[in-house]
């Protein structure tokens, strides 16, 4: 019934594609199949999982950094007031910095490299994920923290198994909404300054006016992501919230 | 009753205790209280609710610093409470969160205990699937298992009903009497204290203070009605006095 009705709603979509092409012509909307057709030729070519996997690859190293210093940073500002204090005026002027000024200025100052542009990514996702976990590490409960003491927990097991659950559904809300939007700000990045990668190919193609081309790599990514969310995101939720009664 | 075995397991002289409440004005929660327990001695502390019972056990349990006076523990200073609430993790089953809190417990000694609690058959179940009783006999289990020199029960059976009170004293007193224990129980009921003590402190409304002491003869034994209508009376003449 679940697959039915999503297997149902793709359908929907395909057809509502079909139509706007037919509407307003390939040349503004290419068809389903003419973006299928493109999505195997660069396929067969390499230049695909090339592409992806850089871009992947680019997606993963922004996320993982942004994710750590972000929890870190989160934790230290939720729970010792003084860093807060200090810390928050940074934290939004960051919040408020536009993407692209971060970009610019990254590749500005530390040349078009590969470094400059997975610090301008992790820093766009960095200050979202500290505003995240500070509200996860200030909605801690203090009556296990006494627990944890009173017994003498050591200081990792108490982060482990005291902290780290509690903040397990912030994480994820920061994980969830960090992939879509690290994966975004890859793709500007690599339109800016990187001879490489889904934003690059969408870049060329975006000179050439080629719009099945931008379809093909932007659908490609998307179903990777997808792939993600469903093999490695569900399942860390599923694992992490284990212990809740299931509603019947 | 004098300390059993000469060395005492907790000094406690509290002068005086107040908190700031939210209006700004203070509070005071706890007047002069002083008592020592000796090794293995099971004492309780009885008062009217809100007379101050849980402040005094945060304050011996070093929760909460800010008071006049000093408290005393074992040198090793190994505290096991059993909170008012249970204060499990949730997402942790019930033999994790034992196990947590008491990593240097053997199988043996935490499959007796589950056996005794009759939590044998719950070992993987997660807190939330518990009831209140069982959740009470998991954070007891914890806190036994912990091996503590100074275990504290703050109001252990409240809100279960008589039955299971019973049942869980049982169990209780089978521990404490297996394992002897130096134990401080917090609670408003007189005889959850009778049935447990070999010492009652009774304390008097806000602010506290201890207005009798009284020791209790073959502690934790079967008693006739009788008997312990002598004791209660003893116990409400003392605090119409205080």
């Amino acid at each position: 019934m679940n697959l039915a009705l999503r297997l149902g709603s793709v359908a929907f979509l395909l057809a509502v594609w079909l139509a706007g092409s037919q509407l307003v012509g390939p040349q503004l909307l290419p068809s389903p199949q003419t973006v299928a057709v493109a999505i195997v030729h660069e396929a067969r070519s390499g230049a695909l999982a090339f592409n992806l996997g850089v871009t992947l690859l680019r997606v993963a190293a922004a996320f993982t950094i942004a994710m750590v210093f972000g929890t870190v940073i989160g934790l230290a500002m939720g729970r010792i007031s003084v860093i807060d204090r200090l810390a928050d005026p940074w934290l939004v002027i960051l919040l408020n910095l536009p993407a692209l000024v971060i970009i610019v200025l990254a590749y500005v100052w530390a040349g078009l490299t590969e470094v400059a542009a997975l610090v301008a990514v992790a820093l766009n996702k960095l200050p979202i994920t500290i505003v995240t976990v500070r509200e996860g590490a200030r909605a801690l409960d203090p009556s296990l923290d006494e627990m944890a003491s009173v017994f003498r927990m050591s200081a990792w097991t108490r982060l482990r198994h005291v902290t780290m659950p509690q903040l397990a559904p912030y994480l994820a809300a920061a994980i969830r909404s960090g992939l879509s939007l690290v994966w975004k700000i890859v793709l500007i990045v690599e339109l800016l300054g990187r001879p490489n990668g889904v934003g690059f190919e969408i870049g060329v193609a975006f000179q050439l006016f080629d719009v099945t081309r931008i379809l093909a790599y932007a659908l490609s990514f998307v179903i990777v992501m997808l792939a993600i969310e469903t093999f490695l995101v569900q399942p860390f939720e599923r694992h992490v919230s284990r212990w809740r009664i299931k509603p019947a | 009753m004098s300390p059993a075995g000469g060395s005492s397991r907790l000094d406690l002289h509290i002068k005086h205790k107040s908190y700031r409440v939210a209006s700004g004005a203070r509070l005071h929660v706890l007047g002069e209280i002083s008592f020592s327990l000796g090794n293995g001695e099971v004492a309780a502390v009885v008062g009217p609710s809100g007379c101050g019972k849980t402040t005094l056990l945060r304050i011996i349990m070093g929760l909460d610093q800010d008071f006049d006076g000093s408290v005393v523990l074992p040198a090793h200073g190994r505290l096991g409470i059993v909170f008012q609430e249970p204060r499990l993790l949730p997402w942790r089953t019930v033999e994790e969160n034992v196990r947590l809190a008491a990593p240097q417990a053997g199988e043996a000694t935490l499959s007796a205990l589950f056996a005794t609690l009759g939590l044998s058959a719950h070992r993987r179940h997660y807190p939330g699937e518990l009831s209140l009783g069982l959740a009470r006999r998991v954070s007891l289990a914890r806190a036994f298992a912990f091996e503590p020199e100074l275990l504290a029960l703050d109001e252990p059976f409240v809100s279960l009903d008589a039955a299971l009170v019973e049942r869980l004293r049982a169990e209780l007193i089978e521990l404490v009497t297996h394992r002897p224990t130096t134990t401080l129980l917090v609670t408003h009921s007189l005889d959850e204290a009778v049935g447990l003590a070999d010492r009652i402190f009774l304390l008097s409304p806000s602010p506290a203070r201890v207005i009798a002491e009284i020791p209790i003869e073959r502690p934790r034994s079967p008693r006739s009605a009788a008997e312990l209508a002598v004791i209660r009376e003893k116990l409400r003449a003392a605090a119409a006095n205080g």
